[in-house]
């Protein structure tokens, strides 16, 4: 174990992947010389445009990809470490964008008990945690039901409960709500704040700048390093660097920006909607 | 060239225990040229009525006509049907299978019966309309692509077809913002150019209100609202009791009002909406 991170749930240091191209030996460099830690507990969004790296970031998380170069630290445990493999996939869940791709069983609750059996558990307390994982998703009336009669946000509701029934500290979520409809996507948003609530750190890999505003922390990558690091807040005022990062700039700020431009000069710090509402109010 | 739906009814499993009742009485009227936005719930049978206008589904009763065929009459010809609607799925990408993206858009023009150099001029041109370099992409593997590009090819391989209505079932699902923005330059430029009617299905209603000329709104397999963007965002309330959201800018418009500040509600665009708050405080500022 290594004590001095103890608040620190995942320690990356000089992180770099490089993928190797199969028919040529090339190699591409998708991760180059990240460094940060995740404090437990916490909720940190990762945004980026596709080829920005941060999936290749996610994947390293939990050792499903081994640094080129750097380390991973996951729970006190390095990934390149094979002895503690499971514990660091047992510390650090996932779940991933295409429900249908994370679904193995034709019943919704041996699905979610997947993962516990391989774990050899005890018959009985797979049955308990299979039916609590189940209600923290909300999906507890579904249980007998088969997955493909489900939509695509409930379906990703039970990935993420076969994930929570093996009790990690810490659950990665890797574009969750990329495939699904607005309401599935509210769902699941809304699932992700219940369980980080309840003290499991939640780390979310997203394109959408809304699903990121209530996060406590905002990482942004590109071109293989992490550019920006702040709350929502410090990321999002900075618009001439979202606008540089071909990131999507939120509403209100853009409009603050378009009219004092024009001589109207609305407060600096303005980033939400009810700011703005706010603000506007006040210069009236 | 328009489509005329008539009073059309599918049922999905009749007269089986889950028989389900997928449109109900659709009846609409898509006039030359428009570019036409539907929007709805998961489920409320935007894909079913898709899938009705290129004949992949026939109705159990009621009337489609595009141009002057009449598509749902007995012996009427599908092929020369798909030939004049193209139909986009949703993640058109998992279609691609040929070794080079020039093979993949040609596939659909080859079975056409077209020669050579059509072929070739068809496909060149394809690509070329969803943004990307013919020279450059012509002989990479679809594979190798980046997911915004793979789409593109798969749109192009619709696009070659030459059809001249095309439907685009949730194209941007999936895509960062760039590739999305992408994607919706591309479309208003085919329209503009070549296709005479775009079809666009989205639950993004900032695009929605942003392209279309006529907004299509279903719930439960009716065709409840049908009018300019202007007309169905007007009824706000309505479309959240459907779990439907307002495009951004009308939310903040509408809050806006709420709060006493004398704006129109009727604002789609960032730019308008900058406007419209412009003339409100810069008139303050007069007095």
């Amino acid at each position: 174990m290594n004590i001095t991170g103890k608040n620190k749930i995942i320690q990356i240091k000089g992180l770099i992947f490089d993928y190797v191209q199969d028919e040529t030996g090339e190699t591409k460099r998708a991760v180059n010389d990240v460094t940060f830690d995740i404090e437990r507990g916490s909720f940190t969004a990762i945004i980026g445009q596709n080829g920005s790296g941060k999936s290749t970031l996610a994947k390293s998380m939990n050792a499903l990809l081994i640094p080129t170069e750097g380390t991973v630290i996951v729970n006190g445990y390095d990934t390149t470490d094979e002895e503690h493999l499971w514990d660091v996939r047992q510390s650090a869940g996932m779940v991933f964008q295409n429900p249908d791709n994370q679904i193995v069983s034709s019943i919704v609750e041996d699905d979610v008990a997947f993962g516990p059996e391989n774990l050899g558990i005890d018959p009985e307390v797979i049955r308990q945690r299979v039916d609590t994982a189940l209600e923290s998703v909300r999906m507890g009336k579904y249980k007998k039901k088969a997955p493909h009669m489900l939509s695509g946000g409930q379906k990703q509701r039970i990935a993420i409960a076969g994930v929570v029934a093996m009790k990690p500290q810490c659950i990665i979520f890797d574009e969750p709500t990329a495939m699904l409809d607005p309401k599935g996507r509210k769902d699941i948003m809304r699932i992700i704040h219940d369980l980080n609530a309840e003290g499991i750190t939640a780390i979310l890999i997203t394109h959408f700048m809304e699903e990121a505003a209530n996060a406590d922390r905002i990482i942004i990558m590109n071109k293989g390093k992490a550019v920006m690091d702040g709350t929502p807040r410090e990321v999002f005022m900075d618009r001439d660097r979202l606008v540089s990062l071909s990131l999507d700039v939120p509403l209100a700020v853009e409009l603050r920006h378009g009219l004092a431009a024009r001589g109207i000069d609305l407060s600096d710090d303005i980033v939400t909607e009810e700011e703005l509402v706010e603000a506007v109010c006040r210069y009236m | 060239m328009s489509i005329h739906v008539k009073n059309i009814n599918h049922v999905y499993n009749e007269g089986l225990p889950d028989e389900t009742a997928a449109l109900v009485d659709v009846s609409f009227d898509i006039n030359d040229g428009e570019f036409v936005g539907i929007i709805g719930h998961t489920g409320s049978g935007k894909s079913t009525l898709l899938q009705h206008l290129n004949g992949l589904l026939k109705p159990k009763s009621g009337q489609i006509i595009v141009g002057d065929t009449d598509i749902t009459a007995p012996g009427a010809s599908m092929l020369a049907i798909r030939r004049k609607v193209g139909l986009v799925f949703q993640y058109p990408e998992y279609q691609l299978f040929e070794e080079t993206v020039a093979l993949d858009v040609a596939f659909g023009p080859k079975n056409l019966g077209l020669d050579k150099d059509e072929i070739d001029e068809r496909v060149r041109e394809a690509i070329e309309l969803v943004g990307l370099d013919y020279e450059d992409i012509k002989e990479k593997s679809p594979f190798d692509l980046s997911g915004g590009q793979k789409r593109r090819v798969a749109i192009a391989g619709v696009i070659a077809m030459r059809p001249e209505v095309l439907i685009l079932d949730e194209p941007t699902a999936g895509l960062d913002p760039q590739a999305h923005k992408e994607i919706l330059d591309m479309a208003r430029k085919i329209h503009e150019g070549e296709t005479n009617i775009i079809i666009l299905v989205s639950h993004n209603m900032n695009d929605i209100a942003e392209l279309s000329d006529k907004v299509l709104v279903m719930d439960e397999g009716k065709l409840v609202m049908c009018g300019t963007p202007k007309e169905v965002f007007a009824r706000g309330d309505e479309l959240e009791s459907m779990g439907l959201d307002l495009p951004d800018v009308t939310c903040l418009m509408r809050d806006l009002k709420e709060h006493g500040l004398d704006v129109p509600t009727d604002i789609f665009t960032e730019k308008e909406a900058e406007d419209a708050l412009y003339r409100a405080l810069g008139n303050r500022d007069d007095r």
